[in-house]
């Protein structure tokens, strides 16, 4: 039996020369996989022109019903995208997003991507439905947090 | 020449009242509400994949024990908060809200999750469109499910909602003769 328990603890002494496993989280973080979903992007070219021709691919793709695009006709005194029209209120609704990164497949303009941000938490249910203000990132930007955009779209 | 305002001599209304309260008490308060932010035992209610990542959470690799918050109680009498993790039913609601009630003043409870917080993809009739329809949140997480790192901001924001907190009129410590109507 004394053999037993010295077995036991033997064991246990080892675990204390080993490295402990916690990522004590504020101060150090686990590096993402590279094909992480955070918080969506809609990127504005180095131009000023955003990408988004408002399409509303986004919406109908969305599972979780969480995007709402409402569109509008560009002028020539007003223009904010390449195409023919652009997306005057774009709302996505963080709470019922799961982030699936459909939005981002089914874009033809690779204007709505998912970045690399996570700390979403906020007190109140209005704070989560983020409109373009919010959502809107220059290209820079959002390079940063996704090589993998082409920024000659 | 450099001249103060109004605005910056006279206190604010919750500064008077904080002179009001006095100093004795506005002191005892913080280190209350210190005590309360760093022990905030949640009840354990995983109802679907969130509590996978919840459990995560408490284990050693995020170790929600560096926050005051690893024992994860099975009685509700012994819990402070309650992290909604999953999605809510129906027939679920009325057993949510009776542990919400059988657990001691002061509580708190923490939304995790899509489905939780509004129902998430799951937008039908069987499925409560946020539990805030049944009980206050404090804390809305969202994420399908939430990463372990999400969660624990969840409940820094929650530590840090605690600090501020001020007692209620049923007095700070919440005696059982002082039990709401």
């Amino acid at each position: 039996m004394i053999t037993e328990i010295f077995k036991g603890m033997a064991t246990t002494f080892k675990h204390i020369f080993r490295k402990p496993v916690t990522v004590s989280y504020p101060e150090e973080r686990l590096s993402l996989a590279p094909r992480y979903r955070g918080l969506h992007m809609l990127v504005v070219g180095d131009d000023g022109m955003e990408r988004c021709v408002g399409c509303e691919l986004c919406a109908v793709a969305c599972p979780a019903d969480a995007i709402y695009v409402e569109a509008a006709e560009n002028t020539e005194q007003e223009r904010h995208s390449k195409g023919e029209r652009y997306a005057k209120v774009y709302k996505i609704h963080m709470l019922r997003c799961i982030f699936c990164g459909y939005c981002e497949e089914a874009c033809p303009e690779e204007a709505i991507v998912l970045g690399k941000q996570y700390e979403l938490a906020s007190y109140e249910r209005g704070d989560f439905i983020y409109g373009k203000e919010r959502l809107m990132t220059p290209l820079a930007e959002a390079m940063k947090q996704r090589p993998d955009l082409h920024p000659d779209w | 020449m450099l001249q103060a305002s109004d605005a910056e001599v006279l206190p604010t209304k919750e500064e008077e009242q904080e002179f009001e309260r006095g100093l004795l008490l506005t002191t005892l308060d913080s280190l209350v509400n210190w005590a309360r932010k760093s022990s905030i035992w949640p009840a354990s209610f995983g109802l679907a994949c969130c509590a996978i990542e919840m459990m995560a959470t408490g284990a050693s690799r995020f170790d929600l024990a560096r926050f005051g918050a690893e024992v994860f109680r099975g009685s509700p009498r012994q819990s402070d908060l309650m992290i909604v993790a999953g999605r809510v039913s129906r027939k679920m609601a009325p057993v949510l809200r009776r542990i919400y009630d059988q657990m001691p003043d002061p509580k708190w409870v923490i939304a995790m999750g899509a489905c939780a917080s509004c129902g998430g993809i799951f937008n039908t009739y069987t499925i409560v469109q946020g539990v805030d329809q049944i009980v206050p949140v404090d804390v809305y997480v969202p994420g399908c499910p939430p990463r372990p790192e999400q969660l624990i901001h969840g409940i820094m924001l929650l530590q840090e909602k605690i600090a501020k907190e001020r007692p209620s009129k049923h007095g700070l410590f919440h005696l059982p003769w002082h039990r709401a109507a």
